[in-house]
């Protein structure tokens, strides 16, 4: 399985570190409810296709990424950088492309 | 000055080694720069820090990811978004980024005691880094002055290709002896000269 990082560009996925679930939203710290932090923590979709995932690449520029992926195929139909909202705006070298 | 010790001493033997009877394919060295300084820009900060950058070398660094460039005495590229790591044939770059990197635009951080830079030279260097790293080294994917970030078995390592046929290699220093040797092995079949 192949990530292709927007800065490094297409990586062995040897490289990434999986952070989790990316539909995750983090209750307000100050929250007590504990329904909504046992949510937090256990549940999940779980779907069978596209999934949103964080991935770090650990073994290259440590940036967090937001992975689209497929849980079938293992296709990944998109990534961009985690802290971004929208499309990636650093176009790295795709496979065989020049500087 | 501190003397300057190796830590490829131990197993660093000068000389033609392996499968040289049809010539030498690569040839692998320590450069031993004086100094190696890690950059990094606070969110917004980039064309600063690389502007300083290209002052204080006169290296021009383009833009893009990974973009770098050297000289006889520089050498510069980005390996992370708004990270570099410049290196100098003299000791002392890291006081002079600390006095021209103000705290508002970013951080120095001086490791040229903390990795060990090995350079690959020869018409085989593609061929025996392609057996260590899963990247596409050729010159359309990796183009010279490029640099990358990648892993070796979970070891961190840089790349700057600084030749049409020469890489530099940037390894922690402690697994810098470990590393040399796998270097050797992988370079064992195509012939290889230690200088
Ligand atoms: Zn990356």
């Amino acid at each position: 399985m192949l990530i292709t990082c927007p800065y490094c560009g297409p990586r062995d996925v040897s490289e990434f570190a999986y952070q989790g679930d990316g539909n995750r939203k983090r209750p307000d710290p100050a929250s007590t409810d504990p329904e909504t932090w046992n949510a937090y923590v256990y549940d999940r979709l779980n779907p069978a296709g596209a999934h949103n995932e964080i991935w770090q690449h650990a073994g290259g520029c440590r940036a967090h990424l937001a992975v689209v992926r497929d849980t079938l195929t293992h296709e990944v139909s998109s990534v961009r950088f985690a802290r971004e909202h929208g499309a990636p705006t650093h176009g790295r070298r795709k496979s065989g492309a020049k500087a | 000055m501190v003397e300057q010790l190796s830590p490829l001493e131990p197993v660093f033997r000068a000389g033609s080694h392996g499968n040289f009877v049809d010539g030498i394919g690569v040839t692998l060295s320590e450069i031993a720069p004086g100094s190696i300084v890690q950059l990094a820009a606070w969110p917004g900060q980039e064309k600063k820090l690389m502007a300083t950058i290209n002052s204080v070398t006169a290296l021009k660094l383009a833009d893009g990811a990974g973009a770098g460039a050297s000289s006889d005495r520089y050498a510069a590229f980005g390996f992370a978004p708004a990270k570099f790591l410049v290196t100098d044939t003299s000791e002392g770059l890291a006081a002079t980024f600390a006095k021209e990197v103000p705290s508002a635009i970013g951080t120095v951080t001086d490791l040229s005691h903390g990795r060990t830079a090995l350079r690959i030279t020869g018409a085989k260097a593609e061929w025996v880094l392609a057996k260590l790293f899963a990247i596409d080294f050729s010159s359309a994917a990796f183009p010279l002055g490029s640099g990358i970030s990648t892993t070796h078995h979970d070891i961190f390592t840089q790349i700057q290709r600084s030749g049409p046929a020469s890489f530099d290699l940037y390894v922690f220093r402690s697994f810098a002896r470990s590393f040399w040797k796998m270097l050797c092995h992988a370079a064992d079949e195509v012939g290889y000269e230690v200088r």
